[in-house]
């Protein structure tokens, strides 16, 4: 047992805790700060997966953008939910069997697939130069990641066109 | 060292509760949540391929940074919609949506 | 290896030392260092702050043509003492209705998040955790305070709270656009994104490449930590206190501290990214003298900082958004597309010629900048009927009263 290993559980627990608290918690408050402290527990995953960039991305735009928009919108909704009792459907026992099924299958697959146990090589020094420019070299990802730049702007127009307030209407 | 076994187990559990949060939730921002875990879940396996199998090529980093900007087009959108319809129906609740039209 | 050259490495390889001496394992001994620096970074950057606080009275009291803290110690020097020892000994009160651990959990996430800054900051040379993230990671980390205000502002049970935590969300959130984007820019002139390498790349100072991203920087920074002109999330006329209204005692000196803060750390920020860091005469050579280099510069920035919050009103929740979204962001955008296609013609100019090619380039964005500024004002003008009588607001007319200021306007 390694100190990583040691870290690495223990994030993990925490981190499926605070998943489990997400959607089980009836305080919809509460639920966002757990799915933060879930994002914050993989951001983690990916620094012990020498993945730097991607974990400070991760609290970047997981925690400083979506999880705080979250946050916002449930308390802008949150006179409703208050008196509503149980938020979980009818349907939850249901839910719990496909969950768990899901997750035995998952399981039962990697358990019978053989998988290393030890990183191939090191990660490069370069690692985060070589993936910008993989982002937009034309022999590399240059199609997705316009692709996905579009994607932003569809959204940024379309969010900005829903949530708009008519004025006279 | 980490077996890749451990990463994949916890991104799997992880799938599992977000599938669990967006079978079972009421409220429609927490089935917003649950859809975060999952691609969440999705990105530790990604990121954790890269990590194991090849970490000299970016393609697994890039994946993910795609994943993240769905991830932040979809809550966009997503919360941009709750908004409205919580206006309209003064209610969030799934199930109180059931109009095509209004 | 004199404590001169090297004040960290001596001190570090002698409790090294006597740690090992005491049959302590290696890797104990290696995170009970790093445990023993982060908390002498973390107490001396918060014990600072009681001399902040007593600048910040002093230099507000003379704007105001006041004299400031004056009665406990030489110049006031002990005031921040006399009223510590006042917030300890007050009752730490917890609302009814409160949502205790979250309530309770606020002030110090806020606190922390502002303190982990401080861990990857190169206050003298080689010393800090170079992390090769680490100008992306001053922004995560920043995400932090609102995550702590908001939290404060939800769990007090309080409307104004509340209305402070929705503003404090949309203020950050749209000032962090402009803050990234301005920030990317010394990245970009150093090639990297450690905060070390972005100092030893500054054989110019940031500042005369992209002065105009400094002042992006600068100005979302503060609309980031929530100060003057850009403090709505307080407004006292408007909101009371805003997030803060309940809290008392500890827990409201941990917010207090938490600003003051946030506040220098911008100033130590600016400095290590436009304003050369520890650069300065001799500094290779005695490290101690860089961090006295570093001190004055983020002292000058923090000096501007809160000079702006002595001068200038508090703007308006409109003009706040309009300013990032409208004028900031735009600008920071064309900005950084500008210096990206310069730096392709004048990168090999050598270190002044690269240097002055940039800065002609700001020169010409800031004239256009200021053409297009002209030009839209008085559009606007024009198409709004807005009268703006010396002294007063600008007030919209209703359109049937035709009166002879119009005539005059």
């Amino acid at each position: 047992m390694t100190a990583m290993q040691i870290i690495f559980l223990i994030t993990a627990i925490v981190s499926l805790f605070a998943a489990f608290r997400v959607v089980t918690t009836p305080n919809m408050v509460h639920a966002a700060l757990w799915l933060i402290v879930t994002l914050f527990g993989v951001a983690i995953l990916y620094a012990l997966l020498s993945a730097s960039f991607l974990a400070v991305a991760q609290v970047v735009v997981y925690i400083g953008a979506i999880a705080i928009l979250m946050m916002f919108v449930v308390m802008l909704t949150r006179r409703e939910m208050r008196d509503r009792g149980p938020q979980t459907g009818r349907q939850w026992p249901w839910a719990a069997l496909i969950s768990l099924l899901t997750f035995g299958g998952l399981a039962w697959m990697l358990e019978a697939v053989g998988l290393p146990n030890a990183p191939a090589g090191a990660v490069p020094e370069s690692s985060i130069a070589d993936l910008g420019r993989a982002l937009v070299s034309p022999n590399g990802f240059v199609i997705p990641f316009e692709v996905a730049s579009v994607l932003l702007l569809a959204a940024l127009i379309g969010a900005v066109y829903i949530a708009w307030t008519r004025r006279n209407a | 060292m980490i077996p890749l076994n451990w990463y994949l187990m916890l991104a799997a559990a992880l799938f599992a509760l977000g599938l669990f949060g967006v079978l079972s939730r009421k409220n429609a921002v927490a089935i917003l949540m649950g859809v975060e875990l999952m691609l969440n879940a999705v990105n530790v396996n990604l990121l954790a391929f890269w990590r194991y199998r090849a970490p000299t090529e970016p393609t697994g980093t890039v994946f993910a940074v795609i994943v993240f900007a769905v991830a932040a087009a979809e809550v966009a959108v997503g919360l941009a919609l709750f908004i409205a319809v919580y206006r309209r129906f003064n209610s969030v609740v799934a199930d109180d949506i059931d109009l095509l039209k209004w | 290896m004199g404590i001169l050259s090297q004040p960290v490495g001596v001190i570090a390889a002698w409790l090294r030392g006597l740690f090992l001496g005491w049959g302590l394992s290696e890797g104990l001994t290696t995170v009970l260092l790093y445990l023993i620096g982060a908390l002498v970074v973390a107490t001396v950057a918060q014990v600072w702050v009681i001399f902040l606080i007593w600048f910040e009275r002093k230099i507000i009291g003379r704007f105001q043509s006041r004299l400031g803290p004056n009665r406990v110690g030489p110049y006031g020097l002990l005031q921040p003492f006399a009223d510590v020892i006042k917030i300890i000994t007050k009752e730490v009160i917890i609302p009814d209705g409160a949502d205790r651990p979250v309530y309770l959990l606020g002030p110090i996430i806020m606190d922390a998040g502002v303190l982990a800054i401080w861990a990857v900051l190169p206050l003298i040379p080689m010393m800090g955790m170079d992390l090769n993230v680490a100008a992306l990671y001053t922004i995560a980390v920043g995400a932090f305070a609102t995550l702590g205000i908001l939290m404060s502002g939800w769990a007090s049970n309080n409307k104004f709270a509340l209305v402070s935590a929705f503003r404090t969300v949309a203020q950050m959130v749209s000032y962090e656009v402009p803050t990234v984007l301005s920030l990317l820019i010394p990245v970009l002139l150093a090639g990297t994104m450690s905060l070390e390498g972005i100092v030893k790349a500054q054989h110019v100072w940031f500042v005369v490449l992209a002065p105009l991203a400094f002042l992006i920087y600068l100005v979302s920074s503060i609309a980031e930590i929530g100060r003057t002109p850009f403090d709505l999330l307080e407004a006292e006329s408007e909101i009371v206190a805003g997030f803060h209204i309940e809290y008392s005692g500890m827990v409201f000196a941990i917010f207090y501290v938490g600003d003051f803060l946030h506040a220098y750390t911008i100033g130590v920020l600016s400095a290590v990214l436009f304003l050369g860091g520890w650069r300065g005469p001799g500094a290779e050579a005695f490290p101690l003298l860089g961090f006295v280099y570093l001190w004055i510069k983020a002292f000058a920035v923090y000096f501007v900082v809160v000079w702006a919050r002595g001068t200038l009103p508090r703007v308006r929740i409109d003009q706040m958004m309009n300013f990032s979204w409208k004028f900031l962001t735009p600008l920071a955008l064309i900005l950084l597309v500008v210096a990206v296609v310069v730096d392709q013609f004048v990168g090999g100019w050598g270190v002044w010629g690269r240097a002055l090619g940039h800065l002609a380039a700001n020169v010409v964005v800031g004239w256009l900048t200021l053409l297009y500024l002209n030009h839209y004002d008085k559009v606007r003008a024009s198409r709004r009927r807005m009268v703006a009588q010396p002294g007063q607001y600008p007030v919209a007319r209703p359109p049937v009263v035709e009166t002879s200021t119009e005539a005059a306007s």
